[in-house]
């Protein structure tokens, strides 16, 4: 019974927060927009008993998925998107590891205070740290006049409203995110591992290579779906930060929304994001854990 | 494309007096109020007001449509208004609790019967067009004395962008505002929402984007102030606040104001009450104490925008009713175009357009 109850719990947990509102959400992505609170057709009625949900289901349909196909736009912002999330989680990744590193292999006295470190920029809202930002790499700003004044350039760099900026500001905002799955890891390597390696000549470099590493590889798996998932759906930062030109899913989300007020579209491209996410995930989590299995 | 989850949306909840008052929420745009009118409310009525703001329509139409924003009075422009009606999202006024519906101006009333004939839904706050600020003495410097700064010409003729570019050009991230000029720089009606007239207005556009730094619907009031772009075609009492900062700086910004001689939208930013209001009572007591002529007076002289009230007009600053750029004279008034709202189909290519002319693709 115990076991039960506590397999219930994250299932409970799944189904409230994850698949009903999933459900409704590829509820209006069948339905038509329509001018009326909220703007979309059919309404479900259950006053009308059964023939009101058989009325209901037949109005359904899958245009708002054919009409996706039909525009450049969304699929070019899909791309965009996961190029924009792949090169930050990479980035997040070689800045973020070598940080952890270090915090890991620092006297345990000072663990706590780096790890405070690394978490202060929580207590100020994300979106005051996005918008200093705008303060640092605009024209006239810290950045620009800090290295006019160093004499490395003589124009003012162009950098606030530019692709660079979006990674500037999603690097800096996920950063923790990657740093703290991997120094859990790195903080509970057996140290007597390495001191075998190097005891069978192997080099400190290589040790780091062969056995730091591959231990370290599930926080690593962690800290890249941290960074990953939800830099791809990243409204906040290319608005602020990136120019009109920056093409992110997350913005065309926007402009459905609130420009179109076409919710039944809007649905169907957060629809079509979760499947493009979701599909290598499991994919992924499958052949993790038949290596698992096939290891023991 | 705007941020309006991102602007500073300040909630202003004025002192409490006691702790189960009664509350009325105001939902305006930013910038938009001589902030001690709120606690003069207060003063007058012993509500509590908590004002709340955002900086486009388009946030407003989507909390409008989703119900249950909390909101008792909300403040949409005209063409989303209408649209916001025929969608059930507001409700009918209570006249009789309105007396100081008799201060309203007719003039305007017959213009914004268009969107809400009879004034059923809401009544106008303010109004005012879409033009073109310019910083003078930059202007002078690069384009020469004869600078055609009452002219669609000064921002969709590529030569003239071309040369702007090197000191900073914003347009209003709005299409709906922003196509009706293209369309009427082009020859065309600017309320015309057929493929081969915006595909004019999108060559329009198109041939001047290289030269746009920005597409944005509220930063230009301070990058115009501080002399950081020297055009912006924006709004008129938003580049007239802008004007007025600059005066305040004393840093060399002399900003100018015009609706273009070509012709001009005019606009009506028009409250209502949503139909779930939780307190529509307070709401209309809220209508009613903007509507004194003293009041409204208040608001406009803080903002440089015009209203649409009659009796308020005895109580304007001279650099107010005395502003063509505020109060144009009848004669351009006449020039004044309004539009129609845009249909869920044409919205659509209108969306996917400015997204293409903003991001080229």
């Amino acid at each position: 019974m115990r076991r039960l109850a506590l397999i219930l719990i994250p299932y409970l947990w799944l189904i409230a927060l994850f698949l009903i509102p999933f459900v409704i959400v590829i509820k209006i992505s069948l339905s038509d927009v329509a001018l009326a609170r909220p703007p979309y057709f059919p309404q479900l009625d259950l006053t009308e008993g059964f023939t009101g949900i058989k009325a209901f289901f037949s109005e359904l349909d899958f245009e708002n998925f054919t009409f996706l196909t039909t525009d450049d736009l969304y699929w070019k912002a899909y791309l965009s998107s996961l190029k924009i999330a792949g090169i930050s989680t990479i980035l997040t990744l070689l800045i973020g590891y070598p940080i952890a590193y270090g915090m890991a292999s620092a006297r345990p006295e000072w663990r706590a205070t780096l790890m405070m470190l690394v978490i202060l920029p929580f207590w100020t809202s994300f979106l005051i740290r996005v918008y200093s930002w705008i303060g640092i790499l605009s024209q006239g700003g810290l950045l620009n006049t800090f290295l006019l004044w160093l004499g490395v350039i003589n124009e003012p760099l162009t950098i606030l409203n530019t692709e660079i900026a979006v990674y500037i500001g999603i690097v800096y905002t996920y950063l923790p995110f990657m740093i703290l799955p991997i120094y859990a890891n790195l903080e509970k390597l057996d140290g007597s591992l390495l001191e075998a390696a190097e005891d069978l000549g192997c080099s400190r470099t290589s040790a780091f290579w062969l056995v730091t590493v591959p231990l370290s590889k599930s926080g690593i798996i962690a800290g890249c779906f941290l960074v990953f998932i939800p830099a791809i759906g990243e409204f906040v930062i290319p608005s602020l930060l990136g120019g009109s030109q920056t093409l992110m899913i997350g913005k065309v989300l926007y402009e459905e929304f609130f420009s179109n007020r076409d919710w039944p579209v809007a649905s169907a491209v957060a629809v079509v994001l979760l499947v493009i996410l979701i599909i290598p995930i499991i994919l992924f989590q499958r052949n993790e854990q038949k290596n698992r299995e096939a290891s023991q | 494309m705007k941020i309006p989850l991102l602007t500073l949306t300040a909630t202003l909840a004025l002192t409490a007096a006691a702790v189960q008052a009664e509350e009325v929420h105001v939902y305006n745009w930013s910038d938009y109020i001589d902030e001690s009118l709120l606690s003069k409310f207060k003063e007058e009525t012993g509500i509590d007001l908590v004002y709340d703001v955002f900086d486009s329509n388009e946030l407003l139409e989507t909390k409008m449509l989703a119900g249950g924003s909390g909101y008792d009075v909300v403040v949409p422009t005209g063409t989303f208004l209408q649209r916001q009606i025929q969608a059930g999202a507001f409700q009918k006024l209570d006249k009789s609790k309105l007396p100081n519906l008799a201060n309203m101006w007719d003039v305007i009333e017959k213009r914004t019967d268009a969107y809400d004939p009879g004034g059923e839904y809401s009544i106008n706050y303010m109004w005012g067009t879409t033009g073109i600020g310019v910083n003078l003495p930059k202007i002078k410097e690069v384009l020469g004395d004869d600078a055609p700064i009452d002219s669609l010409s000064m921002v969709f003729d590529p030569a003239i962008m071309e040369k702007l570019s090197s000191c900073g050009v914003h347009f209003l991230d709005a299409p709906t505002e922003m196509i009706p000029a293209a369309l009427t720089y082009a020859g065309l009606d600017p309320d015309s929402k057929d493929e081969e007239s915006l595909a004019k207005a999108e060559e329009v556009l198109l041939a001047v984007r290289p030269y746009i730094q920005k597409f944005h619907s509220s930063e230009y009031i301070n990058a115009l102030a501080n002399g950081d772009i020297c055009v912006a075609f924006g709004w008129s009492g938003d580049i007239l606040q802008s004007r007025d900062r600059a005066a305040e700086a004393d840093n060399g910004v002399e900003i100018a104001y015009n609706a273009p001689k070509e012709g001009a939208l005019m606009w009506f930013d028009m409250m209502a009450i949503p139909v779930d209001a939780p307190n529509p009572d307070a709401a209309h007591k809220f209508l009613n104490f903007i509507m004194d002529p003293e009041n409204m007076a208040a608001a406009s002289n803080y903002v440089y925008y015009a209203n649409g009230n009659k009796a308020s007009q005895a109580y304007l600053n001279e650099d107010v009713i005395g502003d063509p750029a505020i109060y144009p004279s009848a004669e351009t008034l006449e020039k004044l175009y309004t539009v129609t709202p845009w249909g869920p189909k044409d919205q659509r290519t209108l969306t996917r357009l400015w997204t293409k002319i903003k991001s080229g693709t």
